[in-house]
């Protein structure tokens, strides 16, 4: 594990053009109002969380924002370009990279051909050499395991190659949903240590997690969001001091 | 993260393998004494029918496996595209003048070429049209709406191979000579071993683009998890196409055989044919490419098994009986219900 240590630099005060923008998003299940306006930012370089209860809607939106689902209304503005009505699989081309919640990796084929699924729109072999070897050292555990199926793998494992089957993307802003899901206190801490060095190497992450602890360690900002409304948006710092925050969030 | 290093792969070991090759050999020999002891000199001939047969029908399941893995539709209209792959080839043949064998080699390959290509391809852009206009917009409906809308269209293309074309068997030209060849020891007609060799080539084919090539990934990935596949940049509205496609064009290869083989072909020979194919995919695991090449194989021998036995009586009921018993006894097949999966 190469963790990268110490906290991540502060984004205080985020400025500049978002990578990401969403504003005010609505999205339905049918008639199920899951998402009631959401509007948030990422900035290019920074680790942003989105915490909240189950059904709050947070999978719902790292959906709309990947285009697995769109918005009924509102916009989606991604590195300058408006994505709201964008098909899930040319999102890919223009940046984003999605681990979705549960893993979702392709259990009957090989953990290779998962990874060459993550390049399955690329084709300069150079850049994917240097992508393969990036996530086989964040991950060593893949390549020993390269050529068994996806699904005979532990949990921890399917995590990892989820999201290196998400960086072999190669995006500009890797969504995470609840990566830690299900995991031992000790793989929780090297995937969080991951998502540092992930980060560390020039990558925007927006994650979702229910482990508000890990998540506001990491991250420069979060928000909060409570049946398909953001409640709060804040530095991750002024987060970890809010009352509220540590009552409803944090066990304290 | 480092500890406790495994080595590489955990592979089938090789005696597995060497075991399956045995068990066919075995199967295989067993099947050959049951055709032989009714059939007596005949026996030869009745086993390379069996294959010939098989090999038309794993054609047609090969269709019925890919659909069904990748958008668990039973297609019901899969057999009508080999009855219509018929009919394109027989247009073919007769608007450019055959009625019988060609002599010339080089000419007979220009036309087997030709007509297999234009029945594939037609066939081919059929199922893709289908796709679109007929079961796309069902894709996330009940189960049951996009089964009863392929029931229609196998209708819908029924009819309009007995209004356009004509209502009673058709004869095909059998442009293949009827010429015995000497393999060593086994005697086989040249149109027996040309649907055994092409059936095969396809299916090999087949089985190489699926698990070796960059599109063969899409298919899977997209037969185990859409959204997933979708995350990864697959378009997973061209990769439905192309697997309906592939199918498709398959069975527009059966077709053409049908008519190179059996000399006939009429509008109606879709339901049979196709419901027997139907059987193989079940039989082999329905989602498996390679249990549907080999149900195919299975249905053939069984037919011709029940026919030297029964004098041809028995063979329909024999085929959906064992379809009967798979369903209860081992639904998910020989080979198990792998979607789209490797062999
Ligand atoms: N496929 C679905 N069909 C209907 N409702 C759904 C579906 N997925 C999620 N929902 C509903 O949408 C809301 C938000 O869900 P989700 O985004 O999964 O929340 P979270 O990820 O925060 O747990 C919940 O009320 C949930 O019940
Ligand atoms: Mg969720």
């Amino acid at each position: 594990m190469t963790a990268a240590a110490g906290a991540p630099a502060p984004v205080d005060n985020p400025g500049g053009v978002p990578l990401l923008r969403a504003h005010d998003i609505h999205a339905y299940y049918g008639h199920i109002h899951a998402l009631q306006g959401i509007t948030l930012d990422v900035f290019p370089g920074e680790i942003v969380t989105l915490l909240g209860a189950n059904g709050a809607g947070k999978t719902t939106t790292l959906r709309t924002i990947s285009g697995l689902m769109h918005p009924r209304t509102g916009t989606i503005t991604f590195d300058g370009t408006d994505i709201t009505h964008v098909p899930a699989h040319r999102l890919v081309t223009r940046g984003v990279g999605h681990a979705p919640e549960g893993r979702r990796i392709f259990g009957r084929m090989t953990v290779l051909e998962n990874l060459q699924m993550g390049a399955y729109t690329r084709h300069n072999k150079a850049e994917l050499e240097m992508d393969f070897d990036r996530v086989f050292a964040l991950f060593p555990r893949l390549r020993e395991r390269s050529s068994q199926a996806g699904g005979t793998l532990s949990g921890g494992e399917q995590q990892m190659l989820a999201i290196g089957r998400a960086l072999m993307t190669r995006p500009k802003l890797l969504l995470l949903d609840e990566p830690s899901m299900g995991l031992s206190p000790i793989l929780v801490e090297q995937i969080f240590d991951v998502i540092r060095d992930i980060h560390a190497q020039g990558t925007t992450v927006l994650v979702v997690e229910q482990n508000a602890l890990m998540a506001l360690g990491v991250a420069h900002r979060g928000y909060i969001l409570q049946t398909g409304r953001i409640v709060l948006g804040d530095t991750a710092a002024n987060l970890r001091q809010n009352p509220e925050v540590q009552k409803a969030y944090l066990g304290g | 993260m480092s500890a406790a290093a495994t080595p590489v792969a955990r592979r089938r070991p090789r005696v597995g393998r060497l075991n399956n090759l045995l068990v066919i050999v075995l199967v295989l020999i067993a099947a050959y004494v049951i055709i032989a002891i009714p059939s007596g000199d005949q026996a030869q001939q009745q086993f390379v029918n069996a294959v010939t047969i098989g090999a038309i029908y794993a054609l047609i399941a090969l269709g019925y496996t890919m659909v069904y893995g990748i958008i668990e539709l039973i297609n019901f209209a899969h057999g009508e595209i080999f009855m219509c792959g018929s009919f394109v080839s027989w247009w073919l043949l007769t608007t450019l003048g055959f009625s019988g064998a060609i002599s010339d080699p080089i000419l007979l390959i220009g036309v087997l070429i030709l007509a297999f290509a234009v029945s594939m391809v037609v066939m081919g852009i059929v199922g893709v049209v289908i796709e679109r206009l007929a079961y796309r917009r069902l894709r996330n409906a009940p189960r049951l709406a996009p089964l009863i809308t392929a029931i229609g269209v196998s209708f819908i293309l029924q009819n309009i191979v007995f209004v356009v074309v004509s209502n009673s068997i058709v004869t095909t030209p059998q442009i293949i000579p009827n010429t015995q060849l000497a393999l060593g020891p086994i005697s086989i007609n040249l149109i027996n071993l040309f649907v055994i060799v092409l059936a095969v080539g396809l299916m090999v084919a087949l089985q190489l683009f699926i698990g070796r090539t960059r599109l063969g990934r899409a298919m899977r990935s997209t037969a185990i998890d859409r959204d997933a596949a979708q995350l990864m940049g697959v378009d997973i509205n061209t990769t439905i196409a192309l697997t309906f496609f592939i199918g498709s064009a398959l069975a527009g290869a059966a077709g053409v055989v049908q008519g190179l083989y059996f000399g006939i072909t009429v509008f109606n020979i879709g339901f049979q044919a196709g419901l027997k194919a139907f059987t193989a995919a079940v039989l082999g695991g329905i989602g498996n490419t390679t249990g549907a090449a080999l149900g195919g194989f299975v249905i053939g021998f069984l037919e011709v098994i029940s026919s030297v036995w029964g004098q041809g009586r028995w063979s329909e009921a024999v085929v959906f009986g064992m379809l009967v018993l798979v369903l209860v006894f081992r639904p998910t097949g020989i080979l198990g219900q792998q979607l789209a999966d490797r062999a």
